[in-house]
């Protein structure tokens, strides 16, 4: 299994030619209230679920070749390649834990924010008949499986998130976010006697560093990590979930967080961990920070974890009937 | 690479050490958090026969039903294992599993069942789920689908050439705590 895989992916034709979209699919946003996002929301699942972005295929295969060859590091590095290409080929989960699914949606003036929710709740119910999701809803408590992904009271699962903004196009979001990566997620308190961590960079820093050596490969290592400094307990995590949908390599627009992610992914590389917690340099792909407000009274650092699988994927409708997908 | 396959004596299963890579065949059962709890609350004896010298799987596939009624597994990597740490040393001990699969390694009780019955834990790779269902060639049976649903039933499958490693073994070697000892000194390095 140690033979060098090739990051190859199926070209876009191929892509294009598996779509559940019809052949010259246009979505007509002048009629807000007659658009049903079914179908453009079922293709975004069916990519999102099989197709790794490819910023963080770079970045794996950036952490295999830096292993020794023929390590265990490097063979299961090699291996999670190997798996992203079956994958991609079969159009199949990447991963049986397809996750939890997160949906941000961005759209102008005028759609009804319940008949998407909707649209997109059957387009999720659909995606988990044809084996693309797993049913990932159970019932708290006796632990019971709706075996459709749904929630029956409509609030829990999938995750709305809705913003009205003034563009005339609608993006939709989705993270399929998997749950031994979600235990492992943490939210810190400064200052934190424990750590010795105060309430500035320093501090933030010992937070994060303190969060990886707990996760060891548990969320399934390497690891991107979604760190949000502020905030309230509730709003400082829904950001840390956000930030992970920034793409690996593009720089935070503020140059002194930038330095801060790309020097405390060298540091955390050092910890040993590696692919798995087999041991390695490859223990993170990536740390995305961003800064946002807070309470006088409190200091949170919230940290969310995803697993080498990163999941993610946005839909874009444009006035035009246009509909892509990145 | 070593060649293991279902079942399992006691005397092969002594002679693996921790970073030996194996390639698992044979029959093998899935089991994850609510058939952990219900073997250890209520030791079903018709479990006895199917786990008795054979591999527990901690895995919730995404699983296909063909039209003819057949299943497959479309995505099959495994599920953390430590939250089963309450669960497993007992399990282990009660049904003489020989092996466990899954991933994240477990804790001090599951590595004294493991020494105490004769057990090694395997770890497979986490989210290679399209990769590992390609080796589980066959679903041989579900039992309690019903009662538990698709990701928490007892899955009964036959693999070929599972690629494992050995990460804890029957003699107290854990490679998680050396890799958690080594990383948690060089965080206080790092922490300054």
């Amino acid at each position: 299994m140690s033979e060098c895989v090739i990051p190859t992916l199926t070209t876009l034709d191929v892509v294009q030619s598996k779509s559940v979209l019809p052949p010259g699919y246009k979505a007509d946003l002048a009629n807000l209230k007659g658009l049903d996002l079914t179908a453009p929301m079922l293709e975004l699942l069916r990519r999102t679920t099989s197709r790794l972005p490819q910023d963080v295929i770079d970045a794996l295969v950036k952490g295999r070749d830096a292993e020794e060859e023929g390590s265990r590091a490097f063979n299961t590095l090699n291996d999670m390649v190997r798996n992203i290409v079956l994958a991609d080929g079969h159009v199949t989960p990447l991963c049986q834990d397809t996750g939890s699914i997160i949906v941000w949606v961005r759209h102008p003036f005028g759609l009804s924010q319940r008949a998407a929710k909707q649209q997109i709740r059957a387009a999720v119910v659909e995606a988990t008949k044809r084996s693309w999701l797993r049913p990932n809803c159970v019932e708290a408590l006796s632990g019971k499986n709706t075996g459709t992904n749904m929630d029956p009271f409509h609030e829990h699962h999938p995750a709305f998130h809705f913003e009205e903004w003034d563009k005339p196009d609608i993006d939709i979001s989705v993270m399929q976010k998997g749950g031994g990566c979600e235990n492992v997620g943490a939210q810190y308190r400064l200052p934190d006697a424990a750590l010795g961590a105060g309430r500035d960079m320093k501090g933030v820093r010992k937070c994060i560093i303190d969060a990886v050596v707990k996760a060891q490969g548990q969320g399934c290592s390497p690891g991107i990590l979604g760190v949000a400094i502020g905030g309230d307990r509730v709003t400082g995590y829904e950001k840390s979930k956000e930030i992970i949908l920034r793409k690996l390599g593009t720089p935070n627009p503020d140059p002194k967080m930038d330095t801060f992610e790309q020097e405390l992914t060298k540091d955390l590389n050092t910890l040993g961990i590696g692919p798995m917690g087999y041991g390695g340099t490859t223990t993170v792909l990536g740390v995305l920070v961003e800064e946002m407000y807070r309470h006088p009274a409190s200091f949170y650092v919230s940290i969310s974890y995803m697993c080498w699988s990163s999941r993610r994927g946005t839909l874009t409708l444009k006035p035009s009937g246009d509909v892509s997908f990145d | 690479m070593i060649r293991l396959t279902t079942p399992i004596t006691e005397d092969q299963i002594r002679q693996l050490k921790v970073g030996d890579e194996v390639l698992l065949n044979g029959r093998v059962v899935l089991s994850r958090d609510m058939g952990h709890k219900y073997m250890k609350e209520q030791k079903p004896e018709w479990l006895k026969p199917l786990l008795e010298n054979m591999v527990i799987y901690h895995c919730g596939p995404v699983v296909k039903k063909h039209e003819d009624g057949h299943y497959s597994f479309v995505a099959a990597g495994p599920t953390t294992s430590i939250r089963e740490e309450p669960y497993q040393a007992e399990v282990i001990e009660t049904y003489k599993v020989r092996g466990v699969i899954g991933k994240g390694g477990m804790g001090k009780k599951t590595s004294e069942g493991l020494q105490k019955t004769g057990a090694v834990y395997l770890h497979a790779t986490g989210g290679a789920g399209s990769l590992l269902a390609e080796r589980c060639k066959r679903v041989v049976d579900v039992k309690m689908l019903e009662e538990f649903g698709s990701p928490e039933a007892f899955w009964i499958i036959e693999v070929e050439d599972f690629p494992l490693v050995v990460t804890m073994d029957s003699h107290g070697g854990s490679l998680h705590e050396i890799v958690l000892a080594e990383s948690q000194a060089r965080a206080k390095a790092l922490m300054g």
